[in-house]
C-alpha cells in the first residue's frame, strides 16, 4: 500500500461573492486543481512540476490541511484525510510536514533558531530542550551557535536549513517541499538538494517536491508529474521522462531550462502565448493554444489520460 | 549569428577600447550601513561594448545590481562612489548633477527591472504612461499614441491599440514585462540596462522575453547590460560576459570563452553548480563550500581565496590583477592565469 | 550622516562583531540630534513626575508661600500665582497628573485596541465589518465634544479624563492592529505555524502579537502629547481634574484669569506642554528610525 494515495482530487477557489456571482450569472468559484491522482510510496520522492497557476502549490496546501478539497480522496497510510477530525489532524500533522517557499519569510521573525526548530515539538507537547535543538541543527549541518540567531541574521541557505530542521523535528513520514531552492543561489541549491537526499537516505522519509525547476527534479526525484492548468499532463519515472518526453508541454519545459552554451542558441521549442486562466479554460486540450504540434482534433476533443506501462500522459498525439 | 563579428572584435583586445559605449574605470562604491561601511564594489574596470549585449553574472551579494544601478545613477541613498569614473562619451557619470542625470536617463540610458508590476504606475493606463514618457518630443498627441502602439507591436503584444487603455494589473506578468521593454525602447536609448528581467517569470515566458530582447537589440542596435544569476539566459543572450564575485569582476570575456573555457576557479565552480549542465542524474550535486567574505573588511589578497580549491600562499598575500587568459579574449583575476607563474 | 562614530569605527577593525541593539540605537542617535533631545526630555519629564514630592521646593497646593503673582526669582523659579502658590512646584506636580493620565489611558486603549484589532483581523468577515463600523462611529466624534458629553453624564474627575482619552484612542490602535494582522494572516510563517497545528492562543501570543506591537508602541509614544493636550484641554475647561489638584490645564486656566496682572502663570503652564510634545514626538521618530525593518535591512 502506498504511503499517500490521492484520487481524483479537485480543489476550488472562490472568485467572487455568491450573491454577486448569482446576479451576474457567473460561477462564483473556479477549479484550481481538477481531477489529479497520484501516489507516493514510503521513502520515495515525487516531483510535481508546473508553472505558476498550474495548481501545484494548491495541492500542497490541500494535503497539509490548510485548504479543503472540493471532492476526491486523500488517503494517508490507509486513513482518509479529507474527513479527518481535529484530533486526527493533530496526529496527521506530526506525520506530514512542509517546507515553505520563502526560506526566511516562513520563519517567525521574532523567534530564535532554537525556538523555531523546536516549535513543532512544543506544539505537540513533546520535550523541546537544548539537546533536541542541537540534535536538529546537527542533522541539517548547522553549527550549534546558530541556535541563538534570528531569521533576519541568516543567509537564504542557512534559513533553508532551519526550515528543513523544523520540518524534520517530529520525524515525519512525508515531507512536502514547496520550491525548496527558490531564492537560493546556484551554489547553495546543490547543498539543499544534497541535504534532502541525505535526510531521505537516513530517515526514509517520503518527499513531495513541488517546483517549476525541472533541473532540480532530475536530481532528487524518483518519479515526476507535470501539471498544466490544474491537471497532470504527464507522469512517470523521472529518468524516462527526461529521456523521452511524450507530452509537448513537457518537451517545452525541458527546453526552457537550457544548458548554458552560447553555441546552442535557438535549438529549442519555444512556446508562444501564456498560460490561460483556469477560470476560462480553452476548448478541447488545455494546451492546444500554445502547442506547436496542435492539430484540429486538439481544439475539439479533450484528451483522456493514457497509461503506458509505468507512465502516462494526456495527449492524443504524443511525441 | 553574430559569432564571427564577435570574434573579430574581441580577438585583438586593442580594438575593443575605442568601441566602448561606456567605460567603467576603477569604480568603487561604498555603502554606509548600521553595521559599518560595506565596500560593495571595488576597483571595477569594465567596458560596455557598443551595439552588443554584455552579461553581468554572479550570485547574490556580488555587486552586479549595484554596478547596474550606478550606471543609471539610481544607487541607494546610503551609497557613495568612493573612487573611479564611468565614462560615456565625454561625460563622467559619477560626477553628474540631478538635472544632467534626468536628461541622460530619458534619452541615452533606459532600464527594465526585475518586477514588472512595481515598475509600472498602478493607477494610470499603459497608454497614458507611454505617452507621458514622450514628453520631450514636440509632436501631437495622436503621433505619440501611434508611436506607443508601434512599440507595443514591436514587443509582440497582440492587439496593441486596445492595450493602451488597460491598467497594469489587468496584464499578466509576461505582458507587463513586454510593456516595460517597449517603454524603455521608446526613448531609443544607447544603453538598455536589464536587471534580472526574467527572474519573476515562468520558465517558458523567460525564454520568450530573452529571444524578444535578442531580436530587439539587433533591430535597434543599442547596447544592453543584462544582469542575471541565470547562466542559461546569459548564454542565450549575451555577446560578452563579466563574472562578478564579492564586489569585483573576476573574469571578463566573450560568452564563448566564459562558457567553454572558464579561467577563474569561481567561474568554473559556478558553471559546475548549474544543474542544467549536469546531464546524468546524481544525488550528490556540486556546491561551492564556504561563504562570501565580509565586505566591510575585504581580504587583502584574492577575494575568492577562502573558497578556492587551487589557492596557495600568493593568493593570501597579493591581490590578483586581471591577467590575459589563454583564449586571448578573456581577462582573469587569478594568479593561476599569470603567465610567469606557469613558467616558474 | 557621520560615519566616524565610536561604534562604526570599532566595527571596522578586529573580528567585526555584529552590532547589538544598543549599539545600533547609539549609532542612530549619534546621527540624530532631535532623537537625543527627545530621549533626554522624556527622561527628564518622567523623572520629574516620579520624583515630584522630593523635587518640588514647595507644597504645590499650599497658598501664600510667597508673594502673589511674583515674576520668576531665585526662590520661585517660575514665579507665583494669584494666591501665592509656587508655579514651579505646581508644574512638577502637574506632570505627575499628566503622566498618570497618559499611562493609564494609553495602556487601556492599547490593550483594548490590540484585542479588538486582532479579533477584527483574524475573525470572521461579518465580525470585522461590525467592529469597523463601531470604530468609525467612535472616531467620528470630535474628542473634546465627546469628552464634554461624557463629563455631563458622569461628572468631571481624573477617571473621566482617562475614560474619554481611552475610548477615543481605541479605534485608532484597533485599526492599525487589524491592518497589520490581516497582512500577517497570509504571511508564510503564519501559514507554516498553522500547518504545524498551532493553537490560536499560541499563534496570537507568540507569532502575531510581537510583530504588531512594535509599530503600535511607537505610535503610542507619539500620541502621548495628544493625550496630555486633551487632559489639559478638559481641565482648562473645568471638565477634568478638579482644582486645587495641580494639572497643567488647571494652571493655565488659573493663569488666564489673571493674564493682565502677570503672564507668568500662563507661561509656566505652557512650557511643560510644549516640552512634552517635542520630547515624545522626537523620541517616537527616533524609535521608528531604530526599529524600522526597512532601515535595518539596508545594506
Amino acid at each position: 500500500m502506498s504511503l499517500l494515495e490521492v484520487t481524483d482530487l479537485r480543489v476550488r477557489y472562490a472568485r467572487q461573492g455568491r450573491l454577486r456571482a448569482a446576479l451576474r450569472g457567473e460561477a462564483h468559484d473556479f477549479e484550481a486543481v481538477s481531477g489529479v491522482s497520484f501516489s507516493i510510496e514510503a521513502g520515495q520522492t515525487l516531483g510535481l512540476v508546473g508553472e505558476s497557476g498550474s495548481g501545484k502549490s494548491t495541492i500542497a496546501r490541500t494535503l497539509i490541511g490548510l485548504k479543503a478539497p472540493a471532492s476526491g480522496s486523500i488517503v494517508f497510510d490507509g486513513e482518509e484525510v479529507a474527513s479527518a477530525s481535529a484530533r486526527d489532524w493533530a496526529r496527521l500533522r506530526r506525520e506530514m510536514s512542509m517546507m515553505w517557499q520563502d526560506p526566511v519569510g516562513s520563519l517567525s521573525p521574532r523567534l530564535t533558531v532554537r525556538s523555531l526548530i523546536t516549535e513543532p515539538l512544543r506544539i505537540h507537547g513533546q520535550k523541546a530542550d537544548r539537546n533536541e535543538a542541537e540534535r536538529l541543527l546537527s542533522l541539517v549541518g548547522l553549527p550549534g551557535e546558530y541556535a541563538a540567531r534570528y531569521p533576519h541574521q541568516l543567509s537564504g541557505g542557512q534559513a533553508r536549513r532551519v526550515g528543513v530542521a523544523r520540518a524534520l523535528a517530529l520525524d515525519p513520514r512525508l515531507l512536502i517541499a514547496d520550491e525548496p531552492t527558490a531564492g537560493l543561489d546556484m551554489s547553495v541549491q546543490g547543498e539543499v538538494l544534497n541535504l534532502l537526499n541525505e535526510v531521505q537516505q537516513r530517515t526514509g522519509v517520503a518527499i513531495l517536491v513541488i517546483t517549476h525547476n525541472l533541473n532540480l527534479v532530475r536530481h532528487v526525484t524518483d518519479r515526476m508529474a507535470i501539471m498544466y492548468l490544474g491537471r497532470f499532463v504527464e507522469e512517470g519515472p523521472t529518468g524516462r521522462i527526461f529521456e523521452h518526453p511524450r507530452h509537448p508541454y513537457t518537451k517545452a519545459l525541458l527546453c526552457a531550462n537550457p544548458e548554458p552554451d552560447p553555441d546552442a542558441r535557438g535549438e529549442r521549442v519555444e512556446l508562444s502565448g501564456e498560460v490561460p486562466s483556469p477560470v476560462n479554460r480553452p476548448s478541447g486540450c488545455d494546451f492546444h493554444p500554445r502547442c506547436p504540434w496542435a492539430r484540429d482534433a486538439c481544439k475539439v476533443n479533450e484528451p483522456d489520460w493514457q497509461t503506458e506501462g509505468d507512465r502516462g500522459h494526456r495527449c492524443m498525439f504524443p511525441l | 549569428m553574430v559569432s564571427t563579428a564577435l570574434n573579430a572584435a574581441t580577438a585583438d583586445g586593442s580594438g575593443a577600447a575605442s568601441d566602448a559605449l561606456v567605460s567603467i574605470e576603477g569604480l568603487s562604491v561604498d555603502f554606509d550601513t548600521g553595521r559599518g561601511t560595506v565596500h560593495a564594489l571595488r576597483d571595477i574596470d569594465l567596458e560596455v561594448p557598443r551595439g552588443k549585449v554584455l552579461g553581468l553574472v554572479g550570485e547574490s551579494g556580488c555587486g552586479k545590481s549595484t554596478l547596474a544601478y550606478s550606471l543609471i545613477g539610481l544607487l541607494a541613498e546610503n551609497a557613495r562612489v568612493a573612487g573611479g569614473a564611468i565614462r560615456m562619451g565625454d561625460q563622467d557619470l559619477t560626477r553628474l548633477g540631478p538635472a544632467a542625470w534626468r536628461d541622460l536617463r530619458g534619452r541615452r540610458i533606459a532600464m527594465i527591472f526585475q518586477d514588472p508590476m512595481t515598475a509600472l504606475n498602478p493607477v494610470t493606463t499603459i497608454g497614458q504612461q507611454m505617452l507621458d514618457i514622450q514628453y520631450r518630443d514636440d509632436t501631437s498627441r495622436a503621433a505619440k499614441r501611434a508611436r506607443a502602439i508601434e512599440f507595443l507591436e514591436q514587443v509582440q503584444i497582440p492587439d496593441a491599440p486596445s492595450k493602451l487603455d488597460v491598467y497594469p494589473h489587468q496584464l499578466s506578468g509576461g505582458m507587463r514585462q513586454r510593456v516595460c521593454i517597449a517603454m524603455a525602447l521608446l526613448t531609443q536609448p544607447d544603453l538598455l540596462i536589464a536587471d534580472e528581467p526574467t527572474t519573476a517569470l515562468d520558465a517558458t515566458l523567460e525564454m520568450q522575453i530573452v529571444s524578444l530582447l535578442r531580436e530587439l537589440q539587433r533591430k535597434f542596435g543599442c547596447s544592453v547590460l543584462f544582469v542575471s544569476h541565470h547562466l542559461g539566459t546569459v548564454a542565450e543572450l549575451c555577446d560578452e560576459v563579466a563574472v562578478m564575485y564579492a564586489g569585483e569582476v573576476v573574469e571578463y570575456g566573450s560568452a564563448r570563452a566564459i562558457f567553454h573555457t572558464p579561467g577563474h576557479p569561481y567561474t568554473q565552480a559556478l558553471l559546475d553548480c548549474d544543474p542544467a549542465r549536469i546531464k546524468d542524474a546524481t544525488r550528490d550535486l556540486p556546491t561551492i563550500p564556504g561563504t562570501l567574505p565580509d565586505l566591510r573588511q575585504p581580504p587583502p589578497g584574492c577575494a575568492y581565496r577562502a573558497r578556492c580549491p587551487h589557492g596557495w600562499e600568493r593568493c593570501e598575500r597579493e591581490h590578483p590583477p586581471l591577467y590575459a587568459g589563454d583564449a586571448g579574449d578573456n581577462r582573469i583575476r587569478c594568479h593561476l592565469a599569470d603567465a610567469e607563474e606557469g613558467a616558474a | 550622516m557621520s560615519d566616524t562614530t565610536p561604534t562604526s569605527a570599532a566595527a571596522s577593525q578586529g573580528p567585526l562583531p555584529e552590532p547589538t541593539v544598543l549599539a545600533r540605537t547609539l549609532r542612530v542617535l549619534s546621527g540624530n540630534r532631535t532623537g537625543v533631545i527627545g530621549f533626554v526630555l522624556v527622561a527628564l519629564i518622567i523623572g520629574a513626575a516620579v520624583l515630584a514630592p522630593w523635587i518640588a521646593p514647595y507644597d504645590p497646593t499650599a497658598i501664600m508661600v510667597g508673594p502673589r503673582m511674583a515674576p520668576p526669582s531665585a526662590e520661585h523659579w517660575l514665579g507665583t500665582d494669584n494666591i501665592g502658590r509656587d508655579i514651579f512646584s505646581r508644574v512638577i506636580a502637574g506632570g505627575r497628573i499628566a503622566m498618570l493620565v497618559a499611562m493609564a489611558s494609553l495602556a487601556s486603549a492599547l490593550s483594548v485596541g490590540l484585542a479588538l484589532g486582532l479579533i477584527a483581523g483574524l475573525g470572521p468577515r461579518w465580525l470585522d465589518n461590525v467592529l469597523l463600523l463601531l470604530f468609525d462611529a467612535l472616531r467620528s466624534f470630535p474628542v473634546i465634544v465627546f469628552g464634554l458629553a461624557v463629563v455631563t453624564i458622569i461628572g468631571p474627575s481624573l477617571f473621566t479624563v482617562v475614560l474619554v482619552v481611552a475610548i477615543t484612542s481605541v479605534p485608532i490602535y484597533a485599526r492599525i492592529v487589524r491592518t497589520q494582522t490581516m497582512a500577517l494572516k497570509n504571511a508564510e510563517f503564519i501559514l507554516a505555524e498553522r500547518a504545524m497545528g498551532v493553537g490560536m492562543p499560541r499563534l496570537l501570543a507568540i507569532h502575531v502579537l510581537p510583530n504588531v506591537l512594535g509599530p503600535l508602541l511607537i505610535l503610542a509614544s507619539m500620541d502621548v502629547p495628544l493625550v496630555i493636550a486633551t487632559e489639559a484641554g478638559l481641565s482648562f475647561l473645568g471638565m477634568g481634574v478638579r482644582p486645587p489638584t495641580p494639572s497643567w490645564g488647571v494652571i493655565l486656566n488659573d493663569g488666564y484669569n489673571f493674564i493682565r496682572n502677570s503672564p507668568w502663570p500662563v507661561i509656566g503652564g505652557s512650557i511643560p506642554i510644549i516640552l512634552v510634545t517635542l520630547g515624545f514626538t522626537f523620541m517616537g521618530e527616533a524609535l521608528r528610525d531604530i526599529f524600522d525593518p526597512k532601515l535595518r535591512k539596508a545594506r
